[in-house]
């Protein structure tokens, strides 16, 4: 059963956005049903600090051991962190999606649309 | 992987163990077959370099060839020297179509009362068909054993001190590459194989459906054996640099391309794709199959285009992140004169050039069985 956590959003391509102290700042992730689905995780390939992208953007790649997928933005925004631990580690994201295996921060340029709560992603992924 | 066909997948008669076990299913050569369980491919893969894992690979073809012309005839559609076989030996072969290219890579297995020919599932129906057309020639018979014969590889460093406690044969005295015929918990006459895909030692075992539960349960019984999947099936034959059909070799490369020169046996006399194959040789091989890394982290995959000296050269075969290494590992055809160790080329990965190099293979230098 895949962990949905209710306070975050989620994207029809499996990244969550989850809020911090910062009302216009969002980190974001993969879901846990997302790196069940691609098994165990070696590579994410992240943009760099300052890249901006628009919603449904490719913003990244990910890695595993007999799939690749790309990560797509979930928001307009700039990326403002990245979290380069997942270098040496990529199989936090399977250990952790919604923790230390997160992805990149955004600052937003423009208020999300068309993200899911988690009713909705889980009616999504056919839960 | 090889592609799945339209219409009903067939299922191996360990379908409803994988299912129990939480497998994730998939379809592969036209059977619904487990790429994993829920420990991960990366697990999988350690506990066949550690310890020993357990594959279903009944869905490989299996042909009899029985009867007085049996050594002749596979002697005729394979490349491999089988009068050059004892009994109770096995070897490596191709079956080649006339432009010395292969139809299939194989094993061929040599009893008293006649051969087994194990093939690729994916290449099965087209192999039975292709060296059907020369038998007529030989006197002997050959039958299509693939839907009654269930085969289980157990493959691992600790292979043979878990399956010694369950079978009658004498493992220490099969050698690499031989086999015996023997009890395997309870069940009689099981081919008892030291044969693998994984560079680990281990064991093939050949048996009827019917028995299939009950040789799989007495090994996962013993509690040293961890279930494993296509996924680590893949990523352990590729750090030994092991050939895949679809991948690797296909019908556009002959065995002289793909680093196989030593499965070939010109001078054991004719066999289909020997002239093609006598020809090359003369005119010389124009490309070979490599092994590479690359020094950045990125993950070469099956057919991300490849460049040499700036010019488009086919694409990379295999690819994946070595579990056992961690480091990017493939496999290409490269121009003769550019294969030699440490010759620099190029894989596009998503528009971006990665320099890459040629490395010897094997790419994994520890496996129990080199």
């Amino acid at each position: 059963m895949a962990n949905i956590p209710a306070d975050l959003h989620y994207t029809a391509d499996h990244e969550y956005v989850k809020g911090t102290s910062d009302p216009n700042v969002f980190v974001i992730g993969i879901t846990d049903y997302a790196q069940d689905q691609l098994g165990d995780i070696v590579f994410v390939e992240l943009p760099k600090e300052g890249a901006s992208y628009g919603a449904h953007d490719t913003f990244g790649t990910i890695e595993a051991v007999k799939a690749v997928s790309e990560l797509f933005s979930p928001v307009a925004g700039e990326v403002v962190e990245v979290n380069s631990a997942l270098d040496g580690d990529p199989s936090s994201v399977n250990r952790d999606p919604y923790g230390a295996g997160w992805m990149i921060k955004m600052r937003l340029s423009s208020p999300p649309s068309d993200l899911m709560d988690a009713a909705a992603y889980q009616k999504h992924i056919g839960g | 992987m090889g592609s799945s066909e339209a219409g009903a997948l067939k299922r191996t008669p360990f379908h409803d163990i994988h299912v129990a076990l939480g497998a994730k299913m998939v379809p592969f050569a036209g059977y619904e077959m487990p790429v994993q369980y829920p420990t991960g491919i990366t697990v999988e893969h350690k506990a066949v370099r550690e310890a020993c894992g357990l594959f279903d690979v009944a869905h490989m073809g299996e042909f009899l060839v029985r009867g007085p012309g049996a050594v002749d005839f596979v002697n005729y559609v394979t490349t491999n020297n089988v009068a050059a076989l004892t009994v109770g030996q096995a070897h490596y072969s191709g079956i080649l179509n006339e432009r010395g290219t292969f139809e299939d890579d194989c094993l061929v297995y040599r009893e008293a009362d006649g051969l087994m020919m194990v093939v690729n599932a994916s290449n099965a129906a087209k192999d039975f068909a292709h060296i059907s057309r020369h038998l007529a020639r030989f006197d002997c018979t050959l039958t299509d054993v693939s839907d009654e014969i269930a085969l289980l590889a157990l493959q691992g460093p600790k292979a043979a001190a878990i399956l010694q406690p369950l079978t009658d044969v004498a493992l220490g005295s099969v050698g690499y590459y031989h086999f015996a015929r023997g009890t395997v918990a309870g069940v009689r006459d099981v081919i008892v194989s030291r044969t693998g895909y994984t560079g680990e030692d281990g064991f093939e075992l050949y048996f009827p459906n019917a028995h299939a539960a009950t040789i799989w349960n007495a090994l996962m019984a013993t509690g040293g054996v961890t279930p494993t999947g296509l996924g680590c099936r893949d990523s352990l034959r590729l750090e030994m640099g092991m050939a895949l059909y679809g991948n690797d070799i296909d019908d556009t490369v002959t065995p002289l391309e793909a680093g196989l020169a030593w499965i070939v046996k010109l001078a054991k006399g004719d066999f289909v794709g020997r002239d093609a194959l006598v020809r090359q040789k003369e005119s010389g091989v124009p490309r070979k199959l490599v092994g590479f890394t690359f020094d950045e982290r990125a993950i070469p995959r099956h057919g991300y285009p490849v460049f040499c000296q700036g010019a488009p050269s086919g694409m990379v075969c295999s690819g994946t992140m070595s579990p056992s290494l961690g480091t990017p590992v493939g496999t290409c055809y490269l121009p003769a004169g550019q294969t030699a160790e440490g010759t620099p080329f190029e894989v596009e990965i998503r528009g971006k050039r990665v320099p890459a190099r040629v490395v010897k293979t094997p790419f994994y230098k520890q496996g129990s069985h080199l």
